[in-house]
């Protein structure tokens, strides 16, 4: 499936390059086993995997046993409810083991699963000074993006829409201001329902997605990241060919004056 | 306004007017006798709603249970302080013993429960206990009797992060009845206790009626309704509704109303709509099959290998009577392996404790 368009453009990122611009979170697929048939079929290599579901303890509940070698493990903090929470359990998946790419999670809404900017920063600032490659999941807010950056943030991770809600990037104002601003990789996770969701993201120029639920959940999770992952390509080259021209009237490919012979 | 208030103020409502108004009307709706072609179409929204908030992962835990002695007189409880049964508490080696058997069976979440009684399982004794199970849990999660604020906040400090509380009956006439004396016939203070502990900093608060002591549809409202408060209240906080069915025990109670299977459905389904983050927890008093049956309805947390013995897991205890007879009775693998046949995760750990 790769092409020299991929071998070109690849994504450096953390200090990594990274061969596939489509992440893959983890938390509901049905069976462990089909995480590692998603990534193979994708060709997807970054995983996110919480913490709280790691249990390294187990012979055979480790989730991760199930994620191929060569892919790049970046732990979450999920259920962390502030910047406290969020550092303790990084500073746990950095001494289990689990590398030093961290996504941070921070939410106090159990309704809407809305992450908290300032905890977040607090928490980006707190683990780049441990060396920590910290990756913030954050509402899509110019100022707290640029603050995360200016912190050392690898990347900035805003929502489309809220997670799990396969609502699709409702966010692409506020998701395009930052791809024009924001010097670090812009990566949209959260939300993305359909492929073309995906798509569009990548047309933006954001630097890649993070999928979960839209594959997780879907009948045949395998075809639907393979789906996923020729959007993100799709997407990808149409950002690197730049758009072509948009206009309000359609403009006929027969011209309307066109029976006018010049005497 | 405290949810009592809100409470009151809807009971008054649906008795004087027999219906409810703006947003409530359609929990009310929802709660209201069913064709069967509606119950399924309330099944297929309360399915995908599961889905799209959880995903494919239901989380297992089991119950330990640390002592059965009791001040309360519930009718409906195997452990009433008049009930006959010897009376134990588990010794801190037991419950080092009892961790043992559970953790090896790679639960990481787990509930301890004790009988209504201050003096014989005092907070220095769960304490004590909480202490010794940090060690092979990721979640501690306690089902007592119902704790002060701080109280709450010491056994988070402690490395508690969840609490079961069940109000048993939102009906408050029928709550003095079924609770003719000790510590639990306070309503009051019993209706709060969810609110102090997620004020205390648990992560996880669940609540429920027991089903089976008053007319179901108007104790599932209320359930509802108090944890939508306090969801809306406790915005960091996990709520979760448990639908436990009163069981048979020993002391021969027969409840009041029935409530068939069908009726558990619909206020699955109710709540799942209602409510669409709201966890929802199904215990080993239901059927293997009815259990199986449940879980694409909106179940998001499943008990597995349970005893509601007192050191039901270790010689000592065994054969003794339970709180109640459980109907579920597959140990924690046979569940995980129906669990992935109907292409579910069980997930043995969701936190990292202190």
């Amino acid at each position: 499936m790769e092409d020299h368009a991929d071998v070109q453009d690849r994504l450096e990122i953390g200090g990594m390059t990274v061969s596939s611009r489509l992440f893959i979170g983890t938390g509901k697929f049905p069976r462990k086993p089909v995480i590692r048939e998603v990534l193979e079929a994708s060709g997807a290599t970054v995983v996110t995997v919480a913490m709280r579901r790691v249990d390294i303890s187990s012979k055979d509940e480790n989730v991760l046993d199930h994620i191929p070698e060569g892919c790049i493990l970046m732990t979450n903090t999920s259920g962390a409810r502030n910047a406290d929470e969020a550092i303790r359990i990084a500073r746990l998946a950095k001494a289990s083991g689990c590398g030093n790419w961290i996504k941070i999670e921070v939410i106090n809404d159990n309704k809407y699963l809305l992450p908290d900017n300032a905890e977040t920063l607090r928490t980006v600032e707190a683990l780049t000074g441990e060396g920590f490659t910290v990756f913030p999941y954050m509402s899509p807010d110019l100022a707290a993006a640029r603050r995360m950056a200016e912190a050392g943030a690898a990347a900035v991770m805003p929502l489309g829409s809220p997670i799990g809600s396969n609502r699709g990037l409702k966010t692409e104002e506020m998701v395009r201001i930052m791809v024009d601003e924001i010097k670090v990789p812009v990566i949209v996770d959260a939300g993305l329902g359909a492929p073309s969701d995906a798509a569009r993201c990548m047309e933006l120029g954001c630097a890649a997605v993070l999928v979960n639920t839209a594959i997780a959940t879907s009948a045949d999770p395998v075809s639907t990241a393979r789906a996923f992952s020729l959007a993100v390509k799709a997407g990808r080259m149409a950002y690197l060919s730049g758009p072509g021209e948009e206009t309000g009237l359609a403009s006929a490919s027969s011209p309307l004056t066109g029976f006018l012979r010049d005497e | 306004m405290g949810f009592y208030d809100i409470y009151k103020e809807h009971e008054q409502r649906l008795s004087s007017e027999g219906r409810e108004t703006d947003r409530y009307k359609k929990l009310y709706d929802l709660l209201s006798p069913q064709t069967p072609a509606s119950l399924e179409r309330m099944a297929e929204k309360a399915h995908a709603l599961t889905l799209q908030h959880f995903g494919r992962a239901v989380q297992l835990y089991t119950p330990l249970y640390l002592s059965n002695y009791c001040d309360n007189a519930c009718v409906y409880c195997g452990f009433n302080r008049n009930a006959d049964i010897p009376r134990r508490k588990l010794t801190l080696g037991e419950v080092e013993e009892e961790a043992r058997v559970i953790s090896s069976t790679g639960l990481r979440h787990v509930l301890i429960l004790t009988g209504g009684s201050r003096e014989e399982s005092p907070l220095s004794y769960i304490t004590e206990c909480v202490r010794v199970l940090n060690g092979y849990f990721s979640s501690i999660s306690i089902e007592v009797y119902e704790l002060t604020e701080e109280e709450y906040a010491h056994l988070v400090s402690e490395g508690v992060d969840g609490v079961t509380i069940y109000q048993e009956v939102y009906n408050e006439e029928i709550y003095g009845r079924v609770h003719p004396s000790g510590p639990k016939s306070d309503y009051r203070f019993r209706l709060d206790a969810p609110e102090r502990a997620a004020r205390a900093g648990m992560r996880c608060v669940n609540i429920g009626a027991l089903l089976g002591l008053a007319p179901w549809r108007r104790e599932a409202f209320f359930t509802a309704l108090h944890a939508e408060y306090l969801q809306d209240h406790f915005t960091d906080t996990e709520i979760s509704v448990s639908v436990p069915r009163i069981r048979p025990q020993n002391t021969g109670f027969k409840p009041a109303c029935s409530v068939s299977d069908r009726n558990i459905v619909q206020m699955m389904l109710a709540l799942r709509i209602f409510l669409p983050r709201v966890g929802i927890t199904l215990s080993t008093r239901e059927s293997a099959s009815l259990r199986e049956n449940l879980l694409p309805l909106g179940v998001t947390r499943m008990s597995a290998g349970s005893t509601t013995t007192v050191g039901g897991r270790i010689a000592s205890g065994s054969g003794e009577p339970g709180q109640f007879e459980i109907s579920d009775t597959r140990d924690v693998k046979h569940i995980r392996e129906v669990l992935a046949e109907k292409g579910y995760q069980a997930v043995l750990k969701d936190w990292v404790g202190a």
